[in-house]
């Protein structure tokens, strides 16, 4: 079992996440565990109105999120950085090439704070990857902005038809100074 | 038997099925026998047809989708057997053409050729229920008996290694995408 009473992980700005996606109308979430994001998966299963997907593989949500989006169902998708890493033919080959709207949450491991030695060349490439696929990307920092800033994403991906990013930082979701 | 004959022996059954193909001559066979507003092409993405499939079987209960997989693609996500095994949605027949090659880029084996099997696979990741055809009329009995059951089925169909002489139709990625989505949004 996942010890989250221990957990520095933040409950509150896990909560002003989970309400922003569904004041935006998201009814599907593919999630792959990872440390930063287990209150969001936690909220997505105990809410009988969401269809939580759990994964085996980052780049399988790309072909879930597309294949809801045509089904008429608003879906976004949680995943670790290196996770981002795993999806990108996905992204490009099936996202860009038929213009398909993906709300990325993902968590920006291997930032300034990061103390696990393996989670550092995966933090230090993730912008620039980002920006060589032409993904907008906003970061999420603290709670104030986040519920405006998943909004504007999630208006801009439907809008352009295409990915949009936001960044989950430590300072927001790491409670341990 | 081949991949045409089989696509050409089940074709009235998908008439209101959400149809999702992977790349290659699946999708250039299919739309030879005739296009339709409720067949997708996933003309690139290797290994996400299934996926795709799924993400549309969980959001759209009421409706039927049947995916048209191939070897070289789910060997390329067979996470993807686990994830659909997991949620095993009633409403979703996963077809898998084995030719036990990448016909496409010039007919390498892929591991089923080598006596990897996507039945036992699809099995073992927790599939409902799943079973390898080789003629025509087990595959037609196969793809009924999956659609009445109501219970998430892979179907392995061994066909011959042959396809078509060429890839590109006349129908653009994105028409055939705005028209699926159009059709599940008057559907």
């Amino acid at each position: 079992m996942i010890r989250l009473a221990v957990s520095p992980v933040s409950a509150s700005s896990s909560r002003v996440i989970y309400d922003a996606l569904k004041g935006c109308g998201i009814g599907l979430m593919s999630a792959l565990p990872e440390t930063w994001l287990v209150h969001l998966i936690r909220m997505a299963d105990e809410d009988p109105e969401m269809i939580l997907v759990r994964l085996a593989k980052e780049e399988e949500g790309v072909g879930i999120s597309a294949g809801a989006h045509l089904a008429g169902v608003k879906s976004a998708m949680l995943m670790q950085n290196h996770g981002f890493l795993a999806s990108i033919n996905g992204i490009v080959s099936c996202a860009q090439l038929y213009r398909i709207p993906l709300l990325m949450l993902i968590s920006y491991r291997g930032e300034f704070g990061e103390r696990d030695p393996w989670q550092t060349e995966g933090g230090g490439v993730t912008e620039d990857l980002l920006r060589a696929l032409r993904i907008p990307f906003v970061f999420l920092e603290s709670q104030d902005h986040v519920s405006r800033r998943i909004h504007k994403a999630q208006t801009l991906a439907h809008s352009a038809n295409k990915p949009v990013a936001l960044l989950l930082c430590r300072d927001l979701m790491w409670e341990e100074s | 038997m081949t991949r045409l004959d089989a696509l050409k022996a089940v074709y009235p059954t998908l008439e209101d099925k959400i149809v999702v193909t992977i790349m290659g001559a699946v999708s250039a066979e299919l739309q030879s026998i005739g296009h339709r507003s409720n067949f997708f092409y996933l003309q690139h993405a290797m290994g996400l047809a299934s996926s795709m499939g799924l993400g549309i079987a969980l959001s759209r209960p009421e409706h039927t989708v049947v995916v048209f997989d191939g070897d070289g693609s789910i060997l390329m996500n067979l996470g993807s057997l686990t994830t659909m095994a997991r949620y095993r949605p009633a409403n979703m027949v996963h077809v898998v053409f084995d030719n036990e090659s990448l016909l496409s880029v010039g007919g390498f084996p892929t591991a089923t050729a080598t006596g990897s099997d996507i039945a036992a696979l699809a099995a073992a990741a927790g599939v409902p229920r799943s079973c390898t055809v080789r003629s025509i009329d087990d595959f037609t009995r196969a793809l009924d008996t999956a659609l009445k059951a109501r219970e998430l089925t892979t179907i392995v169909a061994k066909v011959e290694a042959v396809g078509p002489a060429g890839y590109v139709t006349d129908l653009s990625m994105l028409e055939n995408r705005f028209e699926l989505q159009k059709w599940l949004r008057q559907h």
